[in-house]
């Protein structure tokens, strides 16, 4: 009766958030997803969200425990950070694009007026190889994974501080757009993101446990036994909308980067774990 | 469902429940019995209606718990077409619904949907 309750109260409360007749601040959807995932999930400390399905999941938490003893992405860190340590061909490196060193990944996502588009941590990257010359790297798995991997290693204990400027209207219209993706249903099965994880947070689908959106950007990239080595944020977007039968969109391209911003503003305050291991 | 279908099965159902009364028809029966099988394959069937991910169904395995279990179908659903209608489109009774609408998105033919409600209501 209890699951009961918390699931008409979770409805009410999503509600609130989704319809919205008149518009919400980014700081208020951030408050109420908070306040509906603190409720749901009362008893469970606000910094344990980064650990997704497992902070809720007692069973799933011990196999996880087990496996973080010896890290399955531990070998993808140490080839990051020979690609961080080893010079382009034009003699410069990632180094140089980034001075402050490898520990970046607490920066992204952020409004880069400039180019007038959200950026991210891969595109950063990437857009570093190219103005020196390099191939752009392939942005769902492959050695994509080992920089970013090696970046968020050193990330690590960093707090996500996803800042929407005021000085740039389009900052917030990308936030509004990857709130309005998460709320849309769409595939086949017509679900939206909120469907799973903000409804039915908590909830099984066969054996998985429905994570809460909190906490979802702080670990990537990420081991995943299913694909059997480490893909990035945005490969999980496209299984989730797979899965959905709903056709993915690009990997770092605008409606997955929005998405982006969006989903980490409502991480805003906790810190950075990644990579992550799931199953 | 097409109208004609519709009146069909109604027919059906008026049919068999008046020579239910009288007799027990052992052809129709039997006939029944394989509807409900083909529909309790398309029930479990992942690729189908995949119905386990969210509901319980007595026998069936791993089940989720996203929607209430799927019992005492008969009970609840007294009417078969509300039943059908639930699983053609639940967005209709609830527009937040996190269930599939089988029907209305063609996840499921009409012939599918047909046997998978006679499997459904033997709950
Ligand atoms: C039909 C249900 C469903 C829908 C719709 C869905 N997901 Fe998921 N998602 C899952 C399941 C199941 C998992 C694996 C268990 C878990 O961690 O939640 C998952 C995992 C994730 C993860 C990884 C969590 C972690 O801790 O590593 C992210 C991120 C995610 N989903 C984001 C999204 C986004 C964004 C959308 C919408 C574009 C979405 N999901 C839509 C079911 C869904
Ligand atoms: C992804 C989740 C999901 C799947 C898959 C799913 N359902 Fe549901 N179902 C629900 C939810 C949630 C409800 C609760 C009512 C609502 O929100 O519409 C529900 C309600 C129902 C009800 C009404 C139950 C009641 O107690 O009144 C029936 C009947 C039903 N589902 C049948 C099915 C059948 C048959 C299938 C497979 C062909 C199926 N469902 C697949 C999620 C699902």
């Amino acid at each position: 009766m209890k699951k009961l309750l918390n699931r008409v109260a979770v409805l009410a409360i999503a509600g609130t958030v989704s319809m919205g007749a008149q518009a919400t601040t980014p700081e208020e959807d951030r408050n109420a997803f908070n306040k509906l995932y603190k409720w749901r999930f009362s008893g469970v400390p606000m910094e344990e969200f980064v650990n997704g399905a497992y902070a809720i999941d007692p069973i799933g938490r011990e196999n996880w425990e087990a496996i973080e003893e010896f890290p399955p992405y531990e070998p993808f860190i140490d080839e990051g950070e020979v690609m961080w340590e080893t010079p382009f061909a034009n003699g410069k490196g990632y180094k140089d694009c980034f001075p402050d060193g490898p520990a970046i990944a607490g920066n992204y996502p952020h409004w880069d007026k400039e180019q007038g588009m959200v950026m991210t941590l891969p595109l950063a990257l990437n857009q570093c190889r190219e103005a020196n010359g390099e191939k752009p790297l392939k942005y769902k798995k492959g050695s994509i994974t080992n920089i970013v991997a090696y970046t968020a290693f050193q990330s690590r204990g960093q707090v996500t501080n996803v800042v929407i400027p005021d000085d740039d209207p389009r900052a917030l219209a990308a936030y509004e757009n990857g709130r309005k993706f998460y709320f849309t249903r769409r595939g086949q099965l017509n679900f939206s993101c909120s469907t799973c994880h903000l409804q039915n947070t908590g909830m099984k689908v066969r054996t998985e446990i429905l994570s809460p959106t909190l906490g979802q950007t702080t670990h990537w990239p990420t081991y995943r036994s299913k694909w059997g080595t480490v893909g990035t944020l945005h490969r999980r977007f496209t299984g989730c909308n797979k899965n959905i039968r709903a056709k993915p969109f690009k990997a770092q391209g605008e409606q997955y980067r929005n998405l982006e911003y969006f989903l980490t503003y409502m991480s805003n305050g906790l810190e950075l774990n990644g990579p992550g291991a799931r199953k | 469902m097409s109208i004609s279908n519709l009146k069909l099965s109604v027919m059906a159902g008026a049919v068999t429940l008046l020579a239910g009364q009288i007799l027990p028809l052992p052809s129709l029966a039997a006939e029944g019995s394989s509807v409900v099988a083909e529909g309790k394959a398309i029930a479990l069937s992942r690729k189908k209606g995949n119905c386990l991910a969210c509901h319980l169904i007595e026998g069936g395995e791993f089940p989720g718990n996203l929607g209430p279990p799927l019992i005492a179908m008969k009970a609840r659903y007294p009417d078969k077409q509300k039943l059908r209608a639930q699983i053609w489109d639940p967005t209709a009774a609830n527009p937040e619904s996190a269930m599939v609408p089988f029907g209305r998105n063609k996840v499921l033919t009409e012939a599918e949907m047909d046997k998978l409600v006679e499997y459904i209501w033997t709950l």
